[in-house]
């Protein structure tokens, strides 16, 4: 058997995997090893193989991940701090053959956009959320945030959440599961590649389903912010698997009835 | 004998050396290089090439998607 040269493999032909065509570019502004340029990824695999770029419209929101127009060439529209669902439930009520889809990061759908995604999802707004959940406001320096864990570290809690005096943290999907208007409800994380095919597997599920107008997708998922937990990514994903997942266990919570 | 031979192809402008596709190589293949990038990265390269399989785990991994993937069947 001659043996096969690398400059023989590395041919078009032979290409198995690449960035999808939809994300442009750019280079992503985030920090090194954030699960946010993951999930844009799958996102934006989803929509090329489900040939729905030029039906999509993305809403943005505030945080981390506001500049997110810049990295899909599809059709995205900013909204105000926590107000993408509201957003989303105009466009998609005024535009119903759009697929909507909101982003958003904890900071936002979990504390000041609380509201919004409460009744959005109770509402039954076909529509689907990308909820980022890494526990803490990363855009901003590392504050507090209502799903940061109990006892977990932040700029705003130095010594660890003390929840007699700053409360409990917050498992909105858990509450979104419980609300006759959302239709699939599902918590994933991208810190491993098994863990980022599962989840890619979700958001086509969650991309799919607004097609049969059943109600409001929601996928979390849990991801690192190695910025603001001081650790390289490595380590934060490590510690993710460790903390953040007993807390916030991965899985369906809700499927619909076939 | 590895029947499946698997190249990787790094974008090194845009990697950011965070590391993730080395811990998921399940044969080993990445490290960082010793030379870095126009923004001071250490950047991900093939430091064991024979061993690739092209399974795709760093390029689903990496955050900036960086990492293209090919492979070839040799028999």
């Amino acid at each position: 058997m001659a043996e096969i040269t690398l400059d023989q493999i590395i041919q078009p032909e032979n290409m198995v995997y690449t960035r999808s065509r939809i994300m442009t570019d750019t280079v992503l502004h985030y920090c090194p090893g954030c699960g946010h340029g993951t999930v844009h990824r799958l996102l934006a695999e989803v929509i090329e193989e489900l040939d729905l770029q030029s039906e999509t419209i993305g809403i943005t929101p505030v945080g981390c991940s506001v500049l997110m127009y810049n990295y899909m060439d599809i059709d995205m529209q900013e909204a105000a701090h926590g107000r993408a669902p509201a957003l989303a439930t105009a466009i998609k009520r005024l535009m119903s053959e759009k697929f909507v889809f909101t982003y958003q990061g904890d900071g936002d759908l979990a504390a000041i956009g609380t509201a919004e995604t409460i009744h959005a999802c109770n509402r039954g707004e076909n529509i689907t959320i990308l909820f980022i959940n890494n526990g803490i406001y990363g855009m901003t320096g590392g504050q507090m945030a209502p799903t940061t864990l109990p006892d977990m570290k932040a700029s705003t809690c130095p010594y660890g959440r003390d929840v007699q005096m700053m409360g409990n943290p917050l498992k909105i999907t858990d509450i979104v599961a419980t609300l006759p208007g959302s239709y699939y409800v599902t918590r994933q994380s991208v810190h491993t590649p098994g863990n980022v095919r599962k989840a890619k597997k979700a958001i086509r599920k969650a991309v799919e389903y607004q097609k049969r107008n059943q109600g409001t997708c929601f996928v979390e998922i849990v991801s690192n912010c190695n910025s603001g937990w001081k650790m390289t990514p490595v380590d934060a994903n490590q510690w993710l698997e460790e903390n953040m997942l007993p807390f916030y266990p991965l899985g369906d919570l809700k499927v619909p009835e076939e | 004998m590895a029947k499946v031979r698997g190249a990787i192809v790094v974008d090194t402008e845009r990697c950011k050396g965070c590391e993730l596709c080395v811990g998921a190589c399940p044969t080993d293949v990445i490290g960082m290089a010793e030379e870095v990038n126009s923004k001071g990265y250490h950047y991900a390269y093939m430091k064991n090439p024979e061993a690739c399989t092209g399974c795709v785990n760093c390029a689903i991994i990496c955050p900036d998607g960086v990492i293209s993937v090919y492979r070839v069947k040799t028999t």
